[in-house]
């Protein structure tokens, strides 16, 4: 049977056949390289049509709808535009630095590909240290906005930007003791093994209240992490324009837009790993037949539909709700997400040690 | 603030938070219904009192109620009118001053309605029409007297 595990076994098969162990290390690297940067522009394009069709259809719109069928090839027509735009660099803009920022953003989203499993047994690293990575990495981004907010010599972007940069920072902490819950329960960093010990049942199933409770936190303070609507006080395109990518056109702004949905992407990837079991099936208890069912269908067909759920809910919230004040945006974090998640790690510490949990 | 209260206006937060995914839920999968216009291909339903450009009607004598008076030029904020006008002979022999060519530069105007107010004879009316966009701004400067046209009897 075909799946992606089973094509990498036979490609690095096929390599080390033909090449010596060095060369095929570093073709494989080359080519897992190739594959991510396809797969951003897979997601870019996918995730932009998907949004504008999401919210077209929440605000009884139709959504693009002349290119290609049903407007489907609306995101292509946007990119070739992106891509034949001029992009300008401000006079009075710290040259080097400005051009820096985008890329530096695309290469934390980079990064932060490594230790997804996209299917079973289809990994680009298996770290040991998978969920620290993910949280330590990811705290990286903050410092792309701010390089941009700050080398625009602009107002606006730097205001945008030292939002953004508060709003990472207190944020960061409640994504990662939510995040955290699942670790204690596990017992391990290892994303891999976290997958591994839902084989049984996911952990939003398995965790009673205290895990849903951490789920939502997690929603919640990625929602913030991403910078997108409700907390998108960084942009808040009726107030700064655009925020800290205000000075940028054309392909470097192009490389912020991808950044922003491939960072939901991998928010949501983790999120349906650490909570909604990855690429493992749905099982439930003891029905055979409905399990061989679930098991039927591919590791990579499970992980992408819960994450595109999971991109769904977060697209949802967008288009719901409106933009918080950013007083209100650190009460939330401060006042309600940290204390709760603090007393709600406590709550599943005690759940793990006392085996209360399925 | 208490605790209770604390606990209170977390659920009553999360609670509100639900009924707005619920009505947007509704929409999304209920799409059927579309409050939009789908303008090329049905065209959108225009308020009576719609103002999409300056015309003077005309009736089947190719006649016009313009007297040349310029009320409409002097009342326009924004030089968008200009009435050129010339002397016909009546058939009395007497001199009568009458329009020439009545010019509008449509990029100028900003639909503003005060020439239609200042005309003494109601020569001019906003037309419905809203589609305007040419290759060519000289094709925006437009003579609004028909060739060949003259003024109804009876205006003054």
């Amino acid at each position: 049977m075909w799946s992606f595990s089973h094509i990498a076994d036979l490609l690095h098969e096929w390599l080390s056949k033909t090449f010596n162990p060095t060369f095929t290390l570093i073709i494989e690297m080359v080519l897992a390289g190739v594959a991510v940067i396809g797969l951003f522009a897979a997601l870019g394009l996918v995730l932009v049509i998907m949004e504008r069709k999401v919210s077209a259809w929440i605000q009884i719109r139709l959504g693009p709808n002349r290119v290609g069928p049903k407007g489907m090839f609306q995101s292509l027509a946007d990119t070739l535009k992106l891509l034949v735009k001029e992009g300008m660099t401000p006079d009075g803009a710290d040259k080097f630095l400005f051009n820096l920022a985008p890329f530096i953003a695309m290469i934390v989203a980079m990064l932060l590909m490594a230790p997804i499993a996209f299917a079973n047994n289809f990994q680009f690293w298996d770290m040991n240290i998978g969920v620290l990575y993910i949280s330590a990495i990811s705290s990286i981004s903050v410092i792309s906005i701010l390089m941009a907010g700050w080398a625009s010599n602009n107002k606006y972007s730097l205001m945008g930007a030292m939002r953004s940069g508060a709003q990472i920072v207190s944020y960061e902490l409640s994504a990662g003791l939510s995040v955290l819950s699942v670790v204690v329960l596990t017992g391990s960093l290892s994303l891999n093994d976290i997958i591994h010990s839902q084989e049984n049942g996911w952990w939003i199933f398995k965790g009673h209240l205290p895990i849903w409770i951490s789920f939502i936190t997690f929603i919640i303070a990625v929602t913030a992490e991403t910078n997108r609507a409700p907390f998108d006080l960084a942009e808040a395109e009726s107030e700064l324009t655009a925020g800290f990518h205000t000075e940028y056109s054309g392909m470097k702004f192009a490389l912020f837009f991808l950044a922003e949905y491939v960072n939901v992407f991998i928010v949501c990837a983790i999120g349906a790993t650490l909570f909604l079991g990855g690429w493992m099936p749905f099982h439930i208890g003891h029905l055979q037949a409905f399990n061989h069912v679930m098991d039927y269908i591919p590791s990579s067909v499970w992980f992408f539909g819960k994450t595109f759920f999971l991109i769904f809910v977060i697209m949802w919230f967008r288009w719901t709700f409106p933009r918080l004040r950013i007083d209100q945006l650190l009460n939330l974090e401060w006042k309600y997400l940290l204390p709760i998640s603090m007393i709600n790690l406590l709550l599943v510490t005690l759940m793990a040690i006392m085996g209360w949990h399925f | 603030m208490s605790i209770g209260k604390y606990i209170k206006d977390v659920f009553s937060g999360l609670w509100s938070l639900v009924v707005g995914l619920k009505r947007t839920l509704y929409y999304f999968t209920h799409h059927k219904e579309i409050i939009t216009e789908q303008y090329p291909e049905t065209k959108p339903v225009l308020p009576e009192r719609f103002k999409g450009e300056v015309v003077m009607p005309h009736d089947e004598k190719n006649e016009h109620r313009c007297t040349g008076c310029t009320a409409c030029e002097l009342a326009c904020p924004n030089g968008t009118i200009k009435v050129i006008t010339k002397f016909d002979i009546t058939p009395e022999g007497k001199k009568k001053k009458a329009i020439d060519k009545l010019v509008y530069r449509l990029e100028l105007c900003t639909m503003c309605n005060l020439c239609i107010e200042a005309c003494p004879s109601d020569a001019i009316k906003m037309a419905q029409t809203f589609e305007h966009s040419v290759y060519d701004r000289s094709q925006l400067n437009k003579v609004l007297n028909n060739p060949g046209s003259k003024i109804m009897d009876g205006v003054e």
